[in-house]
């Protein structure tokens, strides 16, 4: 073809078709397409996967029961944020609802040492890097903007600007290859920065910055991208003209689609991932292709925006059914097990549902602590007369 | 003491930085072998090496964006941006990241990182090369902003910056950077301190960065004519350091503010409003501002009319002086 066009002798109609076919959107995938790697089909049974089979091999069926824990837990605690928030305790919630094995997959295949940098949706990040969810329902009921100490579990603060933490995220990473911490071979010194973002997040230029300078610098992090369809009333074919996976390749690191509701697939995709980057060989790209089962976040209608035959067709692909029925036909837990993480599950929630309840308010006064380092005039001049303001409510005897 | 210039005083203070701290890094476009277009950097990357003056891909947000990152690993970053009207890609980066990540994150997280910009116009460049933008930045909390006029403070300045744990957006005059001066050797103020450069008693004329030597030349000139002013180079802009403005304002009684920047909504109706509500009693005059207009930066052919000079700042003298 290129040959005909360089010598002008295509036809204009088959140029016509050819530049339709060239800008036309991207197809309608639906099920992510052969090249996306699955180890579990929806029904539950384990597909072979040459190249990612290796990764799931050591998992015993402890940990499989742990993965499956993990999915139930985080699904509660979402479920018990949803109420809360509609009950007014909080003021808006973000829930991940169908996003589980995208976010427990990925988050337990990362170790003690490594970095995560979230949006606003990785509850299940969160959840496997051992971050209390009180933490994460105090930022959306607004008593403070985080509360957690993101050293402490190597869990950045959630970041609200969409794509922002990526850069955040490649710099950390730069830091860690400053520190000599990549390419050591020692398994507990060797680390990885994961940044997690949402495909409407790929349109973002600091997300396509973050990608030149992972790449330019070899940067051990991984682009954890859920793909879940939806920026919030925008769908891919409004985002994007070429899967998203394929993006990498033309900033020159790796890019592959994990089937993100299998948490098999996405935690031996994760850690292949994290392994190249922990052992020096740079950036990649997961797309964990998902689905958003709900709400962008509370304060959104998605029956305005998508039919409701779409969500038909993904509750069938279940992360947690799936897992389930694979753990029952395989024999590796038995009904007892099932029961048990029901029973956890209503504890959690109880246990979110009260800590939520009794989350104090931060004292109007603490708004001016902690904006700078280094005591500032004017912050602590407005701190003085905040409090001399307040207290002369209280001499009239009111307030 | 030695003599320099500005250029070669912050490139000294950052060698000096970098010698002290291993943490300190450089990050920035052209900042390596070429030194910075203003060669700031000049030499650095031969001494330190690429992986400590890291010359970056030409792209604003990622330059603080990934600083963000290094200095939540522990690293001291200094980034150059090469022009003012070149830092608004990082706008978001700088004012909803970096000045607040402190605060959300309840004191757990602090990003010691400079910011360095070189500010003002009268270079003849062609347009975004001139911007004054520093009120955006001293407009938000959780960001230090100061701005060096002279060798001296350009040495020190920009390591007492670097030292410092919160994010400081540090302003060069590019106008001055090749404006040689003496510099001592041990600081002669904190970061955050301004500066009376002259002393005088019938007016104060308060100004930072390129628009300090301005307004020494005014004083001269004013003094030529019996009329004896004070100077106050602000050095920091916030926070603001008030009394030092306040106390020279009490004596003289009268004040005018100089900057480049356009007057709207510039630092000068910040000092304005404060030191009509902290000096009232003592002013004999509303305290005048003489700034860029209110108009985008405009060719550089016209500067020379938008900039404040000598003559516009006495002619806002005289106007004082007849109240």
């Amino acid at each position: 073809m290129s040959d005909n066009a360089v010598a002008g002798a295509t036809s204009v109609e088959h140029e016509d078709e050819v530049l339709a076919e060239l800008t036309a959107p991207v197809p309608e995938v639906g099920d992510g397409g052969p090249e996306m790697v699955q180890l579990l089909t929806p029904e539950g049974q384990r597909v072979e996967n040459t190249e990612y089979d290796e990764y799931v091999k050591d998992l015993s069926d402890e940990d499989l029961r742990g993965f499956y824990r993990d999915l139930v837990l985080i699904r509660r605690v979402d479920a018990e944020a949803t109420a809360l928030q509609r009950q007014g305790e909080l003021g808006i919630w973000a829930s991940l609802l169908g996003q589980e094995a995208a976010q427990v997959g990925s988050g337990r295949a990362m170790r003690p040492q490594d970095y995560a940098f979230p949006t606003y949706r990785e509850h299940g990040v969160a959840w496997c890097r051992g971050v209390n969810p009180l933490n994460l329902l105090g930022l959306f009921r607004g008593v403070n903007h985080g509360g957690w100490d993101p050293n402490e579990k190597n869990f950045h603060l959630y970041t609200i600007v969409i794509g922002a933490q990526t850069l955040h995220a490649t710099g950390y990473a730069m830091g860690i290859q400053r520190d000599g911490d990549v390419g050591t071979g020692d398994p507990e010194r060797d680390a990885a920065v994961i940044a997690y973002f949402g495909d409407g997040a790929t349109a973002q230029g600091d997300v396509n910055e973050s990608f030149v300078y992972a790449a330019v610098n070899n940067a051990p992090v991984v682009f954890f991208c859920q793909n879940n369809q939806w920026a919030i009333s925008e769908p891919n074919e409004r985002q994007t003209r070429i899967p998203l996976y394929q993006r990498a390749r033309g900033f020159g690191f790796p890019g592959v689609r994990v089937d993100g509701n299998d948490v098999l697939a996405v935690y031996a995709v994760t850690q292949q991932a994290l392994n190249a980057a922990r052992s020096g060989n740079g950036p990649t790209f997961v797309e964990a292709y998902t689905y958003r089962m709900g709400a962008h976040t509370t304060s959104d209608d998605p029956t305005k925006y998508r039919v409701s035959a779409e969500v038909e067709v993904w509750k069938h692909r279940d992360p947690i059914e799936r897992l389930k029925s694979y753990l029952v036909h395989t024999q590796k837990a038995d009904q007892a097990f099932f029961d048990a993480v029901e029973v956890e599950g209503d504890e959690l929630a109880v246990a979110v549902r009260e800590g939520c309840l009794s989350m104090p308010d931060p004292t109007p006064e603490s708004m001016f602590d902690h904006i700078y380092v280094e005591e500032h005039p004017v912050v602590e001049a407005e701190r003085k007369e905040f409090a001399a303001y307040h207290a002369g409510f209280t001499q009239e005897g009111g307030h | 003491m030695a003599s320099m210039t500005i250029a070669k005083g912050i490139n000294n203070g950052l060698r000096a930085a970098m010698e002290r701290d291993p943490k300190v890094v450089l990050m920035g476009e052209d900042i390596g072998k070429l030194g910075g277009v203003f060669r700031v950097t000049d030499g650095l990357q031969k001494d330190f090496g690429e992986d400590r003056v890291i010359d970056t891909p030409l792209a604003e947000a990622g330059i603080v964006g990934t600083a963000i990152g290094m200095a939540l690993r522990g690293y001291r970053p200094v980034v150059e941006i090469q022009f003012d009207g070149f830092i608004y890609p990082a706008f978001d980066h700088i004012v909803s990241q970096v000045a607040k990540m402190r605060a959300r994150s309840l004191g757990k997280i602090t990003l010691p990182m400079v910011i360095r910009i070189p500010v003002g116009g009268g270079i003849g460049a062609v347009e975004h090369h001139s911007e004054s933008n520093e009120a955006y930045f001293a407009h938000t909390a959780g960001l230090k902003v100061v701005c060096c006029s002279n060798a001296e403070d350009a040495y020190w300045m920009i390591q007492q910056a670097i030292e410092s744990d919160d994010p400081v957006l540090f302003y060069e005059p590019k106008r001055r950077y090749w404006d040689k001066g003496e510099v001592a050797d041990v600081a002669q103020r904190g970061l955050l301190e301004a500066n009376v450069v002259r002393e005088g008693t019938d007016a104060t004329l308060i100004a930072y960065g390129p628009m300090v030597k301005t307004c020494l030349q005014a004083a001269e000139a004013a003094a030529a004519e019996g009329k004896n002013l004070e100077v106050i180079d602000l050095r920091t802009l916030s926070p603001l350091d008030l009394d030092t403005v306040a106390a020279s304002v009490e004596k003289t009684g009268r004040a005018v503010v100089v900057h480049e920047a356009s007057t709207f909504l510039g630092m000068g109706a910040e000092i304005a409003a404060a030191l009509q509500q902290r000096c009232f009693y003592h002013l004999e005059a509303p305290v005048l501002r003489v700034g860029g207009y209110n108009l985008p930066y405009p060719p550089s052919k016209l500067e020379e009319e938008f900039l404040p000079d000598l003559d516009r700042v006495l002619d806002a003298v005289d106007r004082s002086l007849a109240f």
